[in-house]
C-alpha cells in the first residue's frame, strides 16, 4: 500500500519537530494570525492607502500635510507639549524613586499612583475640568494663601493638557523608574560608600550609568504616550488652537472629513515621528553599559 | 595630618550617624513635599468629582449648598447607562475571555519551545504594547469600517484584542517558564492523556498567573478609550466612551449629571482594580512582565 | 581630609548595640583589636554577626555604644569617611566598570592623582594575580576571579581595617580552600586588621588569630582557635566547635578540674574549665563524635543501642540511643549491627563538663 508515503509523511513531521515545530508550537498560530490581521495588515493597508489620495498625485496627502500650516503645525504643537511633559515627569520621577526605594511599605503609595493610570485620561480630564476651573478648589486654595489675586486660567489652553499629562504620566514614569531603580543591587551603593564615595558621587558613578538604559526605555514609553495625547487635548485644551495635536488632525480627517487616505497619511507621519525619536534615544542608549545591574553573578 | 583627622571627627561629633547634614535633610523634605503635593492634587481632583455629583447647587463657593442623589437618577436615564453598562460588560468580558483563550496557549508555546522565527514573533507581540493605540487605531478603524465591522460590537471587541492578547502573552511567559517542565513530563510518564494533562496538571498550575493577567486585562479594557472610541458606533459604546461624549457636549446636560456618570465609571473601575490588586503588585500594571522576573 | 590612619594601634568597640524596631539584634559588643590581627566573627546565621560588621563599616547606624580607632571616635562618621575596606558576600562589583576601574574606584574617590593611582592599581592586580584580566568587565569573570577583584578593590586604598562578609560562601569547596590561603597571605602583606564574618568554623579556625563567637547578638567567647577548639567556654560554643554529644548527668565528685558525673547509673569523668560545679548539681558533658569510642558490650561506658552505622574509610561512624533517650554519635573500629547493644566511652581529657541541664 502506501507505506512509502507514510514514511515520507512521518519524516516531514520528524524534521519539523526537530526544528521545534510540533503540536505545542502551533498554539501560537491564533495569536499570530490575530496580530497579523489586526495590527500588521491595517498598518500596511494604511501605508498603501496614504498613497491613494482623494485627488492628486501619489504623494498628494503628504504634500498637503507639509504645505498646510493647520496640519504641519500639529507636529510642533504636539512636540511642544509632549517633550516638556516627558522630561518633567522623568526628572521628578528619579529623585522620588530614589526615596521610595528606601520605604518599607511602598504598596499604599504605588496603589494610589496606579489609580490615575487605571482611571484613564478621560476621567482625569473630567476631574480637572472641575478642579482647575476658575471656581475650582485649586484656584480657591491659591487665592486663600494669597499666592494669586484672581483665578489663573488653567483650562482650555496649553496648561490644561500639560497638567492632565502630568497627572496620568507621572505615575507611569515613576513606576517604571522605580522598577529600574530597585533592580540595582543595594550592595553596589554600599560598596561605593565604603570606598569613600559621597551620595552625589554614588549617584553619578554607580546609579546613573546603570540606570541610563532603563531611563531611556522609560523616556521612550512616556514620550510615545504623551505624543499620542488625544482626549485631554480635546476636553481640556484648545483643540482648534495651541493644543491641536497631531492625533486630533488624524481623527478629524478620518471621522469628520471621511478622508481615510489623508487620515492614514497623518497616522503614518505620527508613527514615523515616534519611531524616529525612539530610535534616536535607543541609539544613544547603545553607548552605555546594558548588562545586568546586579553585583557579580546575578 | 593626624591633627586634621581629629578636627574632622570633632566637627561631625554627634550622638549617632542619624544626624545627616542639613542639605540632605532639605533634599529629603523637598522630595516628600513633591510626592505629597502630587497626591493631594490627585485626591482633591477625585474628591471634587464625587462632591459635585452629590451637589444640589454648587457655584462660587468651597462646598455645595446641599446634598442630593438626584443626579445619579438623571444621569442613569439621560445617558442610558443601563444600556451602556450592559454593552461595557459584554465587551469587557468577551475581550477578557478571548484574550485568555488566544493568549495563554500562545504564551505556553513561547515559553516551552524554541523555534526559528521566535524572536520575530516576540517582536510582533511587543509592538502593539509599545505603539500607542491612537497611532494604530486609525488604520485599524479604517480596515474595520471597510470590512463592515466598524460600529459593531464585534469590531469593538476585535480592536480591543490587539493590545490585550500580547499583554496576556507577555505576562504569562515568565509565569509559565517558572513552572518546572518536569512536572508535565512526570504526568506523561504516569500515563496522562493530553487533555487530562491540561485539565488536571497544567490548568491548576497556570490559574494564579491567568487570574492576575486576565484581571489586569479586564481593568485595562474598561478604561481603554482610544480604540473603542475610534471603532464604536452608537450601540456599541462602552462607559468610558459615553463619558467622553458627555464631557465633550458639556453644557447640554448639568455638570453634576456628568460628574455622577464619572463616579459610576470610577466605581466600576475601582471595584475591579481592588479585586485585581489582591492578586498582583500595583507596579505590575505598568511594568508588566518585568516585575515578575525580578527576584 | 587625611587618610593617614594606618598608624593606629587598636580598634575598640565599646558596648556597640543595634535594634531593629523592638528587636535587639546586637547587644553590647565590646572588643579590642590590635593592629595586624585577623579576627573572625563566628556564629550561626541570624546571630548578629553581619549586623556587627555593617555597624562597624558605617552601613548601619548603631543604636548604642561607640567605635574607636585609638582615641578617634569613628561611629559618628558616614561609611564614606571611615576609610575601611569591605568585601561583600556577593562581591558587589560595579558591573559597568572594568576590573581596573573597579579597583581604582576607591583611589578616584579619594582624589588620588592618576600618576600615583596607576602603580597602586597594578600592585593590587598583582597581589590578587589578575594582571591579565584588568580590561574585562566583572560579568566576564569566574566567581573566584570576581572574589579576587572584590578583595583587590578593598585593599588598594590600604585601609586600616578590612571587613569581609562571608566572602567565600558563594564559591565551590575547592576554590574556597584556595582562597583561604590567598586571604591569609594578603592579610599578612597588608599588616592591617581584618575582620572576617563567617558561619563556617573550619574557615574561622584556619584563618583567624582570634575568634569571636557570637550567638543571639552576644559575644559568647573570644579566644585563639586553639583555645576555642580545646576549651569552649559554654555549651553553645562547644556545640559550634563540634561537640555533638551532650549527655546530662548529676555531679557525684569533683577534685580540681576533674568532675565525675552519674549518667543513669554509669560514671562519666571529664574536665571543667570555668565555673565550679557543686556536687549534687546538674551538669552536661560534651564530647566530640571522634572522641567517643565504642568499647564493646560489657566494657566500662555508657550503654547504648546502635541505630545507624556507616563506613568512613578508616573506621566506622555510628549513631546510637543512649541513657535518657539521648542521641549519641561515636567512632568504632569494627562494624556493629543495627540494634546491637554497645558501651560508649571517652578519655576524661576529651570530656567537657558544663553546669546546668541539657537542652
Amino acid at each position: 500500500m502506501s507505506i512509502a508515503v507514510d514514511d515520507e509523511h512521518i519524516s516531514t513531521r520528524m524534521r519539523l519537530r526537530a526544528r521545534g515545530w510540533d503540536g505545542v508550537t502551533l498554539l501560537i498560530l491564533p495569536a499570530v494570525a490575530l496580530m497579523l490581521g489586526l495590527f500588521i495588515y491595517p498598518f500596511l493597508y494604511g501605508f498603501w492607502l496614504s498613497f491613494q489620495p482623494k485627488a492628486g498625485s501619489l504623494f498628494a496627502n503628504y504634500a498637503r500635510f507639509f504645505a498646510d500650516p493647520y496640519l504641519y503645525e500639529t507636529v510642533a504643537k504636539t512636540l511642544w507639549i509632549a517633550v516638556p511633559v516627558t522630561l518633567l515627569n522623568l526628572l521628578a520621577a528619579i529623585p522620588v524613586a530614589f526615596r521610595v526605594r528606601l520605604m518599607q511599605r511602598q504598596r499604599w503609595l504605588t496603589t494610589l499612583l496606579v489609580l490615575p493610570i487605571t482611571l484613564g485620561t478621560v476621567l482625569v480630564a473630567e476631574g480637572l475640568l472641575n478642579y482647575l476651573g476658575p471656581q475650582g478648589w485649586l484656584n480657591r486654595t491659591l487665592m486663600l494663601f494669597g499666592i494669586i489675586s484672581s483665578p489663573v486660567k488653567l483650562l482650555h489652553n496649553y496648561w490644561g493638557v500639560f497638567l492632565s499629562l502630568v497627572i496620568t504620566g507621572f505615575p507611569f514614569t515613576f513606576l517604571l523608574t522605580l522598577s529600574y531603580v530597585t533592580g540595582i543591587d543595594p550592595a553596589l551603593e554600599q560598596a561605593a560608600a565604603t570606598l569613600g564615595a559621597k551620595a552625589a558621587s554614588r549617584f553619578r558613578h554607580i546609579f546613573l550609568p546603570l540606570l541610563v538604559p532603563g531611563l531611556a526605555i522609560t523616556f521612550c514609553l512616556s514620550f510615545v504616550q504623551a505624543f499620542s495625547v488625544f482626549p485631554s487635548a480635546v476636553l481640556l485644551g484648545a483643540p482648534a488652537g495651541p493644543t491641536r495635536v497631531i492625533s486630533i488632525a488624524a481623527y478629524q480627517a478620518a471621522f469628520e472629513e471621511y478622508d481615510y487616505s489623508l487620515a492614514s497619511a497623518i497616522a503614518m507621519i505620527m508613527g514615523f515621528i515616534q519611531l524616529a525619536i525612539v530610535g534616536g534615544v535607543l541609539a544613544l542608549r547603545g553607548l552605555f553599559y546594558r548588562g545586568p545591574a546586579g553585583g557579580g553573578k546575578g | 595630618m593626624a591633627i586634621s583627622a581629629f578636627a574632622v571627627s570633632d566637627a561631625t561629633a554627634a550622638p549617632s550617624m542619624a544626624a545627616k547634614p542639613l542639605s540632605h535633610r532639605l533634599w529629603v523634605t523637598a522630595v516628600w513635599t513633591l510626592i505629597g503635593f502630587f497626591l493631594i492634587n490627585l485626591i482633591a481632583m477625585i474628591a471634587a468629582v464625587i462632591t459635585s455629583s452629590f451637589a444640589s447647587r454648587w457655584l462660587r463657593s468651597w462646598l455645595p449648598e446641599g446634598a442630593t442623589t438626584k443626579w445619579y437618577f438623571s444621569a442613569w436615564s439621560e445617558f442610558q447607562l443601563d444600556d451602556v453598562l450592559v454593552v461595557t460588560f459584554q465587551v469587557v468580558f468577551a475581550v477578557t475571555a478571548l484574550s485568555g483563550l488566544i493568549g495563554v496557549p500562545a504564551a505556553y508555546a513561547m515559553a516551552r519551545r524554541e523555534f526559528p522565527g521566535k524572536k520575530l514573533i516576540m517582536l510582533l507581540f511587543l509592538l502593539p504594547m509599545l505603539v500607542p493605540p491612537i497611532t494604530y487605531g486609525i488604520p485599524l478603524a479604517t480596515v474595520l469600517y471597510r470590512s463592515g465591522l466598524g460600529g459593531t460590537m464585534a469590531g469593538v471587541i476585535l480592536a480591543n484584542l490587539v493590545p490585550t492578547v500580547p499583554f496576556v502573552i507577555l505576562v504569562m511567559i515568565p509565569f509559565i517558564e517558572q513552572i518546572d517542565p518536569k512536572i508535565e513530563a512526570a504526568a506523561r510518564v504516569f500515563g496522562a492523556s493530553t487533555l487530562r494533562l491540561f485539565t488536571s496538571v497544567l490548568l491548576p498550575l497556570l490559574l494564579p498567573g491567568m487570574l492576575a493577567a486576565l484581571l489586569l486585562v479586564l481593568v485595562r479594557t474598561i478604561a481603554m478609550f482610544e480604540l473603542t472610541f475610534l471603532v464604536a458606533g452608537p450601540t456599541s459604546q462602552t462607559l468610558v466612551v459615553a463619558l467622553y461624549y458627555a464631557v465633550f457636549a458639556a453644557g447640554v446636560r448639568a455638570v453634576q449629571s456628568i460628574d455622577a456618570m464619572a463616579v459610576i465609571y470610577m466605581a466600576v473601575t475601582v471595584v475591579w482594580l481592588i479585586i485585581a490588586l489582591r492578586f498582583v503588585n500595583p507596579a505590575q500594571i505598568v511594568t508588566r512582565a518585568k516585575q515578575t522576573k525580578a527576584h | 581630609m587625611t587618610n593617614n590612619l594606618n598608624s593606629f594601634k587598636t580598634l575598640r568597640l565599646q558596648g556597640v548595640g543595634r535594634n531593629f524596631g523592638a528587636l535587639n539584634v546586637l547587644k553590647d559588643l565590646t572588643l579590642e583589636v590590635r593592629r595586624g590581627e585577623f579576627i573572625a566573627l563566628l556564629g550561626p546565621s541570624g546571630c548578629g554577626k553581619s549586623t556587627a560588621l555593617n555597624c562597624i563599616a558605617g552601613l548601619l547606624p548603631t543604636t548604642r555604644g561607640s567605635i574607636w580607632l585609638d582615641e578617634r571616635r569613628i561611629d559618628t562618621l558616614g561609611a564614606e569617611d571611615r576609610g575601611f575596606g569591605m568585601v561583600f558576600q556577593n562581591y558587589a562589583l560595579f558591573p559597568h566598570m572594568t576590573v581596573r576601574q573597579n579597583i581604582g574606584f576607591g583611589l578616584k574617590m579619594r582624589g588620588v592623582a592618576k600618576a600615583e593611582a596607576e602603580p597602586r592599581i597594578d600592585k593590587a592586580l598583582a597581589t590578587v594575580r589578575l594582571e591579565s584580566q584588568a580590561a574585562k568587565l566583572p560579568g566576564q569573570l569566574s566567581g573566584g576571579q570576581q572574589q579576587r577583584v572584590a578583595i583587590a578593590r578593598a585593599i588598594v586604598v590600604e585601609p586600616p581595617l578590612v571587613l569581609m562578609d562571608e566572602p567565600l560562601s558563594n564559591l565551590d569547596a575547592k576554590l574556597r580552600l584556595e582562597m583561604r590561603q590567598e586571604i591569609r597571605r594578603i592579610h599578612a602583606g597588608l599588616g592591617s586588621v581584618t575582620l572576617y564574618v563567617t558561619h563556617d568554623q573550619d574557615e574561622a579556625l584556619s584563618l583567624a588569630d582570634r575568634i569571636v563567637v557570637l550567638r543571639d547578638g552576644e559575644i559568647r567567647q573570644v579566644g585563639t582557635p586553639e583555645d576555642l577548639y580545646a576549651r569552649p567556654a559554654t555549651l553553645d560554643v562547644a556545640d559550634f566547635m563540634g561537640f555533638r554529644n551532650r549527655i546530662a548527668g548529676v555531679v557525684t565528685a569533683q577534685s580540681g578540674a576533674t568532675v565525675t558525673l552519674d549518667v543513669g547509673g554509669v560514671a562519666l569523668t571529664g574536665m571543667t574549665h570555668g565555673a565550679v560545679v557543686g556536687v549534687g548539681g546538674n551538669a552536661v558533658a560534651a564530647i566530640r563524635p571522634d572522641d567517643m569510642v565504642a568499647v564493646g558490650d560489657g566494657g566500662d561506658g555508657l550503654p547504648a543501642i546502635v541505630e545507624a552505622i556507616e563506613y568512613r574509610g578508616r573506621d566506622y561512624f555510628g549513631q546510637a540511643r543512649g541513657p535518657g533517650d539521648s542521641e549519641l554519635f561515636f567512632r568504632s573500629g569494627v562494624k556493629l549491627g543495627i540494634g546491637a547493644p554497645v558501651r560508649l566511652g571517652a578519655e576524661p581529657g576529651k570530656v567537657l563538663v558544663f553546669t546546668g541541664s541539657s537542652t
